[in-house]
């Protein structure tokens, strides 16, 4: 038709014009034609795009339509009047100690907030809640309430009394946000062990939970995975061990005024922690803020048991007397030179107080009056490189592995520079710095029989497996019978608990000036590291003290013997019964064994 | 004569205005609009009574204005699509010169209300927004132009009415109003698709588009932020959104019961701009949803109706006034939904606002009076072909 369209007309217009008739009606119904067929094509066009935009609105009201589904379907930020109910499940798992018994728990509790928006009365408000929380301040409130905030948080954890006394406040601006809060019931027992928890993203239905500091933090991923919320997390800590262990340590720590202490019992055969303390020490349940000046060491949050690295003295000994029975170079007998001083270089090393020992004494005997020359010439037989070895396999050249988010801040301190110098104050305990858990890891993995330990706060469940050798089992229990020498003979004598056949080794070290240069003369750090029963082995206990000092026999004392050992005993005496140990009455075998061994 | 005697009928010229007004208008539309309406005063009767309060005033003062005010717009609406298009066209043009030259004076008699934006004339008792009237009556006579472009030697009018389009929403986003200026960009936009704009200028627009978000996007870190933000599923609970959001989760399915919602307490656009959560805090997204639906009804239907229209006038100015009805509750409730970012408009017929529920009544009223049957001339198309 287009085509033909301008053709046709003209033929028309032709022969009208011949007819006479007039050609312009032609014109305007051929112009009439194309402007129909024009609109027709034009609103055919329209009718799709109709169609299309149609299209485009049924989609359109329809997204609104879902999404407003979606959002109403889904659980509100904010619970003001409808969703008070809602229930908060306990979803962090539990700690219990190794009989079961609860260390960390979670509590229902309220965090309060408010909406000033919906406040009737700031002032009455602010006025009442002064008098609830003695701790809020009334003209920072009333500005909080009457600015432009439309929501603060008031207060994180209510009692149900200051709930109660909140609700009678009765302005509908104040309001309770229901949450979860990790509850210690023992309080400051064990606080080093669980370091503590807080809250992390706050809503107003529940808060998240998440552990700042010990095995809550260690495990804070256990802890929180919603599958072991049935499953509490089992420690190798005895509750009862733990408390009597802090209630002798502390009060041994006040009679002999020092200003820190610390005690671990652990399991020598397999490296559990039965208990450990560390003092002055915290409430868990309200973590006292971090120390941002001074030494970390001041603040009751620091854990000496295993952040605190030390020059622990003469209970370094031990190592050297077994390695060289180890290595055959000294047996128990073997005489050695025990001469003051000894000369190396122009160092010279001499004994405690200026004591002489004689010319010469057995390994025993070095070891039982702590014979700080007879060490070094053990020390010097057995050399630099091979001290080094026996040192790294007790485990003294790296941090500890136990389950503690602070374990790994407590390096040992190693000397720079390892001389033969080194090898022989290290020998006696000086030039190497470590933590009272490692010198606890040590003596169970030397006296246990011979095999390396780990220690852990983690009870076992299955049977111990068996570490690697560090010593062989018949130096391991020369060693014990060395170290309940020095119980029954020598510098530990205030240690033996009758019917436990306690044995251990004292050790006194000065303390080393903070600035640097040389040693206090009357600042020690006194230890005393023994183990129980010394002829069945079962426990280790190393109890430190931080600068004790007390009268005994006419003078001021500052040496384990006098200082550590009794609190030791003590702990022993009470806490062996609680660990179901049966008291030897009957003298042990051994001891007569090594005294006739000696004589 | 004796057809006279003998009950002859008395000839009338054609039907009595009412019954053929009630044959030919879109009954389901004329329903759906005067349900909306009712939900008006159902949502007013909530969330009114808080702003009464504080400004003092009768607690039921808002509704009694909106249900003075609603009448009025029925009354409008109704007067309205019993006109005849070209009434209807004349009352436009007529309504367009005086709506324009208002706006023009709004910079120097206008009062902003103290909202920053000056977009108000204040009789005492009441106050009018121009712009409101201006957008019916704008889509009205770019509809005319547009059709008289498709006229054979007619006026560029497609032209004329971008240049109309343009200079309006100058003079809008000078108030500042945006989101009307949006409105009457988007209504011309319309009706340009439909009157046959050209299919590769759609596609390189679309393609721009897309292009310069994805550069704006890539190359500048504000530009970025605001979208992260608005598609973020995070959401401050304590802006105006965070309420709005809250109470539609509140709401769940069936609500919280009536009176009982919250969020009229602390949205200070409750009763306008934030209706929908409102509706879904207290009666639920079953409300919501038949709110939708209502809104949704009336546009595809009008649509559909005017799929069938022959006269290019009467489809453009139809089509323009139903899309720009459906965007600005779209708008409205995607804005409540977080599909949209903020943007004040209200929901019509539903929010409440004098003037904006009476221009709401007449725009609705011209496009029923478009939609409504008409003989569409097929017969005669049919005798003209044959004629051929």
């Amino acid at each position: 038709m287009s085509i033909r369209t301008p053709l046709r007309p003209l033929a028309r217009i032709l022969d009208a014009r011949n007819k006479g008739e007039n050609p312009d009606a032609i014109e305007r119904e051929n112009l009439r034609l194309r402007h129909e067929d024009m609109r027709d094509k034009s609103r055919q066009r329209a009718e799709g795009r109709l169609l299309v935009l149609g299209l485009c609105f049924t989609v359109a009201f329809g997204t609104i339509g879902a999404r407003m589904g979606f959002m109403a379907n889904a659980e509100p930020a904010e619970p003001r009047s409808a969703a008070i109910g809602t229930p908060i499940l306990a979803q962090r798992a539990d700690i219990v100690d190794r009989n079961g018994r609860v260390l960390a728990t979670n509590l229902i509790t309220n965090a309060l907030y408010a909406q000033p928006m919906q406040m009737i009365d700031p002032e009455h408000c602010a006025d009442e809640l002064v008098k609830i929380f003695p701790d809020l301040n009334r003209d920072r409130l009333i500005k909080d309430f009457t600015g432009t905030r439309k929501f603060l948080w008031i207060k994180k954890k209510l009692s149900p009394e200051q709930m109660q006394a909140v609700h009678d406040i009765g302005d509908p601006g104040l309001l309770f946000g229901p949450r979860e809060m990790r509850l210690y019931p023992n309080g400051k027992l064990a606080a080093h062990i669980l370091g503590g928890a807080s809250f992390g993203r706050e809503g107003v239905a529940s808060a998240e939970v998440i552990g700042v500091a010990g095995v809550e933090r260690a495990f804070d991923d256990y802890l929180r995975d919603p599958a072991n919320a049935d499953q509490p997390l089992q420690l190798s800590i005895d509750l009862t061990a733990q408390s009597t262990a802090r209630e002798v340590l502390a009060g041994g720590m006040a009679i002999m005024g020092a200003k820190g202490a610390t005690s671990i019992l652990m399991d020598l055969h397999s490296g559990e922690v039965v208990s450990m303390v560390s003092l002055p020490d915290f409430d868990p349940n309200n973590r006292p803020r971090p120390l941002t000046a001074g030494h970390a060491a001041d603040s009751p949050l620091f854990n000496r048991a295993v952040q605190g690295v030390y020059e622990l003295g003469s209970t370094f000994k031990i190592f050297a007397a077994a390695q060289a029975m180890e290595l055959g170079v000294a047996g128990p007998d073997t005489l050695i030179d025990t001469q003051p001083p000894f000369r190396w270089g122009k160092f010279s090393i001499g004994e405690f107080d200026g004591h002489s020992y004689g010319p010469t004494a057995t390994l025993t005997k070095v070891i039982e009056v702590s014979s700080n020359v007879g060490t070094a010439h053990v020390a010097q037989m057995i050399g630099v490189e091979r001290q080094q070895e026996f040192l790294k396999s007790l485990g003294f050249f790296e941090a500890t592995p136990v389950e503690l988010i602070e374990a790994s801040t407590g390096k040992p301190l190693l000397p720079k520079n390892w001389s033969e110098l080194s090898t022989l104050t290290i020998s006696y305990g000086h030039g190497l710095s470590a933590s009272p858990l490692h010198l606890a890891t040590a003596y169970s993995s030397l006296l246990n029989g011979g095999t390396r330990v780990a220690p852990t706060l983690i009870k076992h469940s299955g049977p111990v497996e068996v570490g690697p050798r560090v010593v062989s089992q018949e130096v391991s229990a020369l060693s014990r019978m060395m170290l309940r020498r020095v119980v029954t003979e020598g510098t530990a004598s205030f240690g033996d608990v009758k019917g436990y056949s306690v044995a251990g080794k004292t050790g006194t070290a000065d303390k080393p000036k903070e600035n640097g240069g040389g040693y206090y003369d009357d600042k020690v750090i006194a230890t005393f590291a023994s183990v129980f029963p010394s002829n069945d082995p079962k426990y280790v206990l190393i109890v430190t003290l931080d600068e004790p000092q007390i009268m005994g026999a006419g003078q001021l004392r500052r040496t384990a013997g006098w200082t550590a050992v009794p609190v030791a005993a003590e702990i022993i005496h009470r806490v062996a019964p609680l660990l179901g140990l049966r008291p030897d009455i009957e003298s042990a075998s051994l001891d007569g064994v090594t005294l006739s061994a000696s004589n | 004569m004796t057809e006279m005697v003998y009950g002859a009928i008395p000839k009338r010229d054609g039907e009595p205005v009412l019954p053929r007004w009630w044959r030919t208008i879109d009954k389901w539309s004329l329903s759906c609009i005067l349900l909306l309406f009712g939900v008006g005063i159902l949502l007013g009767l909530a969330a009114s009574p808080p702003l009464a309060e504080k400004n003092g005033l009768p607690t039921f003062y808002y509704i009694q204005r909106q249900a003075f005010f609603g009448v009025m717009a029925l009354i409008a609406m109704i007067a309205t699509t019993m006109m005849d298009p070209k009434m209807v066209r004349r009352l436009a043009v007529v309504g367009f010169a005086i709506t324009f030259v208002a706006l023009l004076l709004l910079p120097f008699i206008g009062t902003d209300f103290g909202k920053g934006a000056v977009r108000w004339f204040s009789f005492g008792f009441a106050s009018v927004q121009p712009s409101e009237f201006l957008k019916p009556a704008f889509v009205v006579v770019s509809a005319w132009l547009m059709s008289a472009s498709q006229d054979l030697d007619g006026p560029p009018g497609k032209l004329y009415s971008f240049a109309l389009a343009l200079i309006i929403v100058m003079l809008l986003a000078m108030q500042p109003d945006f989101g009307q200026a949006a409105l009457i960009l988007f209504s011309w936009a319309v009706m340009y698709f439909v009157a046959g704009a050209p299919l590769t200028l759609l596609v390189s627009l679309a393609v721009g588009v897309v292009m310069f978000g994805t550069v704006a996007y890539n190359n500048s870190e504000h530009f970025a932020r605001r979208i992260d933000g608005f598609l973020s599923a995070e959401v401050d609970p304590r802006t105006q959104i965070g309420y709005a959001t809250n109470a539609i989760q509140e709401g769940g399915f069936f609500g919280v019961g009536v009176g009982e919602g919250q969020v009229k307490w602390s949205l200070p656009d409750a009763h306008t701009d934030f209706i929908i959560a409102v509706a879904a805090e207290e009666y639920g997204l079953v409300l919501v949803l038949a709110i939708i639906a209502l809104y949704g009804t009336i546009v595809v239907r009008s649509l559909s109706r005017l799929m069938r229209e022959r006269d290019p006038f009467i489809r453009l100015a139809g089509t323009g006034l139903a899309c720009a009805f459906g965007v600005q509750a779209m708008i409205n409730m995607g804005v409540a939904v977080r599909l949209l970012p903020a943007k004040g408009m209200t929901l019509p017929f539903v929010s409440y606002g004098g003037s904006s529920v009476i221009a709401s009544g007449i725009a609705v009223g011209m496009l029923l009076a478009f939609t409504r049957n008409r003989p569409q001339g097929e017969i005669g198309d049919i005798l003209i072909r044959r004629g051929r």
